[in-house]
């Protein structure tokens, strides 16, 4: 009888069950209530109390859409990724095969380049914040040629420092995923290349670039799902998305409008929005990660 | 000649990832900040007196602490729960094992922050867990990347120790804690690694769930100086480098302690779909 209920091994559904209960709890219920939210007019009450919160169809949808807020968020986010993808899958491609073929100072290397990806955000903002200001050391090594105004209030700029700084801070995991990969490159291809006369630029072209190709897709998927998560960096480093919106992010706009703002109803169609965007880009990817 | 050239490229970029960390360091034990470039090799002027006044303006002891439990307990509930998830999913056959198997995946796609809304609707105001231990740890409190990587460590032992320890009458729970886990123990010390980063390092969540600075974590207490307070200190560059690296030392000291744990595990198969 319990195996006709929970299949062969029941115990493997009460092992699972409290893991099963949490991805309810923090992922499918919020998930659904985020698209509830998001179709009401929907404002905070205190715990308990009995308040109403009609259907308002797509209202939100449309608040979102026209707000000049999110759509400046969105083209920042879109200029972000823009100057992060490419800069992330050519470093970490050109590193990785570079690190995979140097046997001297393997640790010492690898430790440098991983060791920005397991620290905390915060932190490293405040060196960025120092490094970047007015006065600090990279205008004063540039002299004249620093930009004016500096970089972290200078529309045109934050952006792109934001860019650089997550590629920086995350470049590590993608050598690791990367070296990963270049492990199931077969060497006979290099060599076939090499007898050949292939060069060692082209090698990599020809050889190294369409061997990890599957994780190529995965890089570009997970570096975009960061873009579409930044918070702590606009929040932060740009002093809330400045120089005048410059460098919010959606996920920046949907804690001012939502918790800020007192708005939960506008910030959860932002959210199911980026969710929709997220997911559609996976799927779009989703035969290439299948064949790994 | 092409090896040179590829060493001094990667030496020359592993100096250039280094260097912020190198000026965090010694931007937190100078005097008074020396932005030039000669600043940057200081020969005098040291001083722990930045440590003191970060600590003054944010208490760093309790601070570390809220940290530590914040830390301690996601790594907690992902041990115990996160272990039996792992094993279920890669050892016993149950109904819904494929459904779970892929939520899990798909939990890696779609980011906690995008969901924060409606799950600080449910913690704050259904649960009212707003500044609380609890509140901060539930939406963290099993890390599916962790539970994944346990289960591809269970996938791997070999078939024929189940069967046999079956064959042998020993139970599940039995197989579980006497056969399985200590063969994957030190892909357990991996994991549990990989888990420390997250809470530790997490800012918006913390941020959004605690007002209270009794109970903030150092990377919430250290953004709230940078915003709000920094202003006020005589050497404020120095105060907040010198937060910064009471936050990064820990992460990049076990990080560097239990670097081969990192660097040789296959994280490619830790997130592949």
């Amino acid at each position: 009888m319990l195996q006709k209920v929970f299949g062969r091994q029941p115990l493997g559904a009460v092992f699972a069950a409290p893991y099963a209960v949490f991805l309810v709890l923090v992922f499918a219920y919020p998930l659904g209530l985020a698209v509830w939210i998001s179709f009401h007019d929907y404002f905070f009450a205190a715990p308990g109390a009995v308040v109403e919160r009609p259907f308002v169809g797509l209202a939100n949808y449309r608040t979102v859409l026209g707000d000049p807020d999110v759509r400046r968020s969105f083209v920042n986010v879109a200029i972000f990724l823009v100057i992060n993808v490419p800069l992330t899958v050519g470093l970490s491609i050109v590193l990785a095969t570079a690190l995979n073929s140097v046997a001297r100072l393997r640790t010492f290397l690898r430790v440098s380049y991983y060791v920005p990806y397991v620290t905390a955000s915060v932190a490293l903002v405040a060196v960025w914040l120092f490094l970047f200001s007015s006065g600090g050391l990279v205008n004063q090594v540039l002299g004249p040629l620093a930009p004016d105004p500096s970089w972290l209030v200078n529309a045109g700029l934050a952006m792109p420092v934001i860019a650089v700084f997550v590629t920086w801070k995350s470049l590590g995991f993608f050598i690791l995923l990367y070296l990963a990969a270049l492990q199931g490159v077969s060497g006979d291809l290099y060599d076939a290349a090499s007898v050949d006369g292939a060069s060692p630029v082209r090698r990599f072209w020809h050889v190294t670039v369409p061997g990890v190709r599957s994780a190529t897709t995965l890089v570009v998927i997970l570096a975009t799902i960061t873009g579409a998560n930044l918070f702590t960096e606009p929040y932060l480093l740009t002093n809330g998305g400045g120089p005048d919106g410059a460098s919010t992010s959606p996920v920046f706009v949907m804690y001012q409008k939502g918790i800020e703002q007192g708005n939960p109803d506008v910030a959860s169609a932002i959210g199911v929005v980026l969710v929709l965007l997220v997911l559609t880009i996976s799927l779009v990817n989703r035969k290439l990660l299948e064949r790994d | 000649m092409r090896r040179y050239l590829s060493m001094t490229a990667l030496l020359v970029g592993a100096l250039v990832f280094l260097f912020p960390f190198y000026y965090m360091v010694v931007g937190s034990l100078q005097e008074s900040p020396d932005t030039t470039v000669r600043g940057a090799l200081p020969l005098g002027g040291w001083t722990l007196d930045n440590y003191a006044a970060i600590n003054g303006r944010v208490d760093l002891v309790r601070s570390l602490l809220n940290s530590a439990i914040f830390t301690g307990g996601v790594m907690l509930g992902t041990v115990v729960f996160g272990v039996l998830a792992g094993y279920a999913l890669a050892r016993l056959h149950f109904r819904g094992r494929g459904t779970l198997f892929a939520v899990m995946l798909l939990v890696q796609i779609v980011p906690f922050q995008l969901l924060i809304i409606p799950i600080y609707v449910m913690v704050v105001r259904y649960y009212g867990l707003a500044d609380s231990y609890l509140g901060m740890i539930a939406p963290f409190a099993i890390n599916s990347t962790a539970v994944f990587i346990f289960r591809q460590f269970f996938l791997q032992l070999p078939d024929d120790l189940f069967a046999a320890a079956q064959l042998d009458g020993a139970s599940e729970l039995r197989i579980l804690w006497s056969i399985a886990l200590p063969l994957v123990r030190p892909a357990l010390l991996t994991a549990m690694l990989l888990t420390f980063i997250g809470p530790w390092n997490e800012f918006l969540w913390p941020f959004l769930v605690t007002k209270d600075t009794e109970l903030q974590p150092l990377a919430v207490t250290l953004a709230n100086y940078i915003s709000n307070i920094a202003g006020r200190a005589a050497n404020p560059f120095g105060a907040i480098l010198a937060g910064a690296v009471v936050l990064a030392a820990p992460a990049v000291a076990l990080f560097v302690a239990f670097q081969r744990r990192f660097t040789d595990l296959n994280l490619g198969s830790g997130v592949k779909g």
